[in-house]
């Protein structure tokens, strides 16, 4: 196998893991398209951002391609009908989450005709189209990050008038162990990949596109170097470089830092550096939406581990049940033991397999026994640093670990906490078993809820400010009032001058009720303070209703 | 079917802690059967007496806590801080001072700061602290090399406390840097010293051997990562600098930097007591300063104090600055400006 030397220079980031990549198991055999189910549920929501909104009625029949959800919103993503039949409901469904949460999908019954729906006009000839318009096709095809994110991929497209990035990168570093769809990806449609790099360059006005692929790959290397050697490389200048396979590399912020040397900036994003960075499998999407007018309904899917009896590749529609394609791949064997989706680092275990899979699933772990951390109660923190020495955020996790535990929560944002990409790392390494990463995650879930609070609180702060103030106010008028009625009681005289009249008038019918009434309870005369205090009383409580109907 | 879930990783690729320990353990193992070597049984029964000491100290403390036995005490912790003082201690001192000195560490130095990854100073030096304070004439009293003493003898003098009458002019020697000390106060040179008939090569006789052996294991543990670099290499980088200093000044009034850093105490203390993570510094240019900051006391105690040797003291003063040693050498988040 020819093994290229790095063309450019390679950085290094801190801390990391080398992993086994157990990518053998899936990798073996080309990727099979996965059989098409009766049922099908899309979420309506699968990717970072506002659900889209339903289109397609229920009853409607749709064919494949079609439009189902209009994305809502500037930051959000088209849903679309993976294969033709008919919508049966739109309701809500247990989804792909860890405590089995239910959200809105559209179930579709498959007609098995599988036939598509008129095609948005193929541009072949992209370079004739208007970069915003094919950014406007990117967002039709409800393309999202591949990798994992799942950020609408429009949205990256546009880092906004004043920004002009100077590098694309694609993303070949797979994330983690075990997962081997984008290096299949790579393998099999290398020309595909780059030509949708070069349509995504195009839009971005970039002039270097910088391929990061992990060194332990060396197929999907030559697989790319060969679909390079057909095409010009100049503009924009497409860079393939080899990456050292440390986890995590496929992370955003570590494969910019190790191919561009630069970091992006804490509370940052790429393009406050000139970087916007795609995954592999979002550039061939790109390409599909454009060239052949297809929208996203479909993904490559790693399906493996020692719990299934023949781990591969699949091209999975959105929407297939994760048990059917465990079934497809021979289904569970007796090691089974836990189900994650993603990796074994930061993907997440669900409880149950009859969840679809999205558009950001790119692997079905079912894990053994033996492949799993022995569960083990957790021991005391004995600062031995390992879980800093891998960190590749260059946080301290055991005094972040320390504060958290406390519910220090302003101690753990001042050693960075929101800086922590959850990883595993530290966790994965610390030899008192401590969950470190759980401990993270509830504390930014915690900072969130009370960043809420505090927003609610002071939105009641303000309320009750104003009306303390509306309350002074009023009552200073009344005041006013009050003296003005006094005096004129005092003088005993009529109302006199018309110029201020108007008050007057009214004080002087105040004060003619109020000997009325006096007289008709026949009670010994109001002092002074009461016959104001009842109208005060009134008007608090008016006050107090329109508050609470605020 | 229904799966169990749990919170990512799913996967572990470390040591365990009891790994970890045991791993000390092993790197101990050179050290130890050169100071048998040279320093005869006792050394082997201090082991042992401290091992049995620090194990039931632990388990009856567990108890009185109502943590679980089982996990806490297959942990190895206590029996790394019982062989760190037994091998610290004279070889033919009395059962009952590592008794003494292992139980102090434990349950006062481990266990009443809350037990393993609480306790702020490092529990083999306070044990050897309070045990240097109050027993001084037996934490001194260090056997000659090739005492010649044999297992039943050694036995007899260890558990009856008093050494038989034929044997005790052999069992009073001092330790070298006890011997340095003393003769400069004699008005003695350097070199008289150095070439008087208790040194060896480099440090006195016997003892730079077991200085080898333990760095060879102090050298695999910082290879294994279970040891941080840092603290020893600052450590002795601070006693070599400070040392060198002083010699170069006064080459006659001061011992030489090879002397210090080849000591036994230097060696042991730098790779085996200074890189106790509980108590050391935990960030890495910490670790760098807390090192140097142990070479450096070690340094002035052993030429200015009113001890022979500084080790112990200089871990456990270092040992309070630990906390503000890290809060002011916290590393640059990723992305962070450089400033
Ligand atoms: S790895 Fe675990 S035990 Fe070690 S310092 Fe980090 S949190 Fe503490
Ligand atoms: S999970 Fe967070 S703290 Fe832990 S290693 Fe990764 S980035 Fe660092």
């Amino acid at each position: 196998m020819a093994f290229i030397p790095s063309p450019g220079p390679s950085w290094r980031f801190h801390g990391g893991l080398r992993l086994a990549s157990h990518a053998a198991e899936s990798i073996g055999q080309a990727v099979r398209p996965a059989a098409l189910p009766a049922r099908l549920i899309a979420p309506l929501q699968q990717h970072i951002g506002s659900p889209a909104k339903p289109v397609a009625q229920v009853g409607e029949s749709v064919r494949k391609g079609q439009l189902l959800a209009q994305s809502d919103g500037y930051i959000s993503a088209a849903v679309h009908a993976p294969s033709s039949g008919v919508i049966v409901a739109i309701e809500d469904r247990p989804i792909a989450h860890p405590s089995g949460l239910s959200a809105p999908c559209l179930i579709l019954d498959t007609d098995g005709r599988d036939d598509w729906a008129d095609a948005l006009p193929p541009w072949p000839d992209y370079l004739s189209v208007a970069p915003v318009e094919l950014r406007q096709r990117v967002r039709q095809a409800g393309i999202v990050g591949l990798g994992g994110a799942a950020f609408p991929t429009a949205v990256k497209l546009n880092p906004g008038a004043n920004t002009q990035p100077r590098w694309l990168i694609l993303n070949g570093a797979e994330c983690e162990p075990y997962i081997t769809c984008d290096d299949r990806l790579m393998r099999e449609r290398a020309a595909d990949l780059i030509n949708g790099a070069r349509i995504m360059s195009y839009i971005l006005g970039v002039e270097e596109v910088l391929i990061g692929v992990e060194d332990n790959k060396p197929q999907a290397i030559e697989a790319l170097q060969a679909a390079l050697r057909g095409i010009d490389t100049r503009n924009p200048a497409i860079d393939l470089r080899p990456v050292p396979t440390i986890y995590p590399a496929g992370g955003e912020k570590q494969l910019i830092k190790v191919l561009t040397g630069l970091e992006v900036p804490t509370h940052g994003l790429p393009n406050e550096i000139g970087v916007v960075c795609q995954n592999v499998g979002t550039a061939v999407s790109v390409h599909d939406a454009v060239v052949h007018g297809r929208p996203l309904i479909s993904r490559y899917v790693t399906v493996t581990g020692r719990g299934v009896a023949h781990p591969s590749v699949l091209d999975a529609r959105i929407g297939t049940l994760v048990g059917e394609l465990v079934q497809q791949c021979g289904g569970y064997t007796r090691q089974a033991e836990r189900l994650i989706i993603g990796g074994p680092m930061m993907g997440f275990a669900i409880p149950d397999d009859q969840v679809p899979i999205v558009k950001g699933c790119n692997c079905i772990l079912v894990a053994g026994a033996d492949e799993l951390a022995p569960s083990q109660p957790a021991m005391p923190c004995i600062r031995c640093g390992a879980c800093a020495d891998v960190c590749p955020a260059d946080l301290l996790p055991q005094q972040l670990y320390w504060h958290a535990r406390a519910k220090d929560l302003d101690k753990t944002q001042e050693y960075h906490l929101f800086d922590c990409i959850e990883c595993g790392c530290c966790s994965a390494v610390c030899p008192s078993h401590i969950p470190l990463v759980q401990y993270y995650r509830f504390a930014k879930t915690e900072i969130a809820a009370r960043e809420r609070e505090r927003q609610q609180s002071d939105v009641a702060r303000r309320r009750h400010e104003f009306r303390l103030e509306r309350l002074e106010r009023e009552k200073q008028e009344k005041e006013t009032k009050l003296r003005k009625r006094r005096e004129a009681l005092q003088n005993k005289e009529p109302p006199a001058a018309p110029k201020d009249s108007t008050q007057d008038a009214v004080a002087a019918a105040i004060a003619r009720a109020k000997a009325k009434k006096a007289g008709q309870a026949s009670t010994p005369p109001p002092t002074e303070s009461q016959p104001v205090a009842k109208p005060d009383a009134d008007t608090e409580s008016a006050i107090i209703s329109t508050d609470q109907d605020r | 079917m229904r799966f169990s879930t749990a919170s990512s990783p799913h996967w572990f690729v470390g040591p365990s802690v009891s790994q970890l320990m045991r791993q000390v353990l092993y790197a101990m193992l050179p050290g130890l059967a050169t100071l048998v070597w040279f320093f005869g049984w006792g050394v082997l029964l201090h082991v042992a007496i401290a091992s049995g000491a620090a194990l039931a100290s632990e388990a009856v403390v567990l108890a009185l806590r109502g943590k679980p036995l089982r996990l806490f005490l297959g942990d190895g912790s206590a029996l790394v801080t019982a062989w760190l003082l037994a091998a610290a201690l004279p070889a033919f001192s009395p059962w009952w001072i590592t008794t003494l000195g292992v139980a102090f560490a434990i349950v006062i130095a481990k266990h009443l700061y809350g037990g393993l990854g609480y306790n702020p100073f490092n529990p083999a030096m306070v044990g050897y602290v309070v045990l240097l304070i109050s027993f001084p004439l037996e934490m001194t009293t260090w056997p000659p090399v090739n005492p010649g003493v044999d297992f039943a003898s050694s036995v007899q003098i260890i558990f009856s406390g008093h050494p038989a009458e034929h044997l005790a002019d052999a069992l009073s020697g001092a330790t070298p840097l006890d011997a340095v000390k003393t003769q400069l106060g004699l008005g003695l040179g350097i070199t008289e010293i150095i070439n008087g008939p208790a040194f060896g090569l480099i440090g006195g006789q016997g003892w730079e051997w077991a200085a080898m052996a333990f760095l060879a294991g102090g050298l695999w543990l910082v290879m294994k990562r279970v040891a941080a670099w840092q603290i020893p290499a600052g450590m002795l980088g601070s006693l070599a600098l400070l040392s060198g200093i002083f010699y170069a000044l006064d080459p006659q009034a001061h011992a030489s930097p090879w002397f210090h850093l080849l000591s036994f105490s230097s060696i042991y203390g730098a790779f085996f007591i200074a890189t106790d993570p509980v108590t050391a510094s935990t960030t890495p240019r910490g670790r760098l300063l807390f090192g140097a900051g142990v070479g450096a006391l070690t340094y002035l105690i052993r030429c200015f104090g009113g001890y022979p040797d500084g080790v112990a003291f200089a871990v456990l003063l270092m040992n309070i600055a630990a906390p503000t040693i890290d809060y002011y050498t916290q590393p640059r988040v990723f992305g962070a400006r450089r400033d």
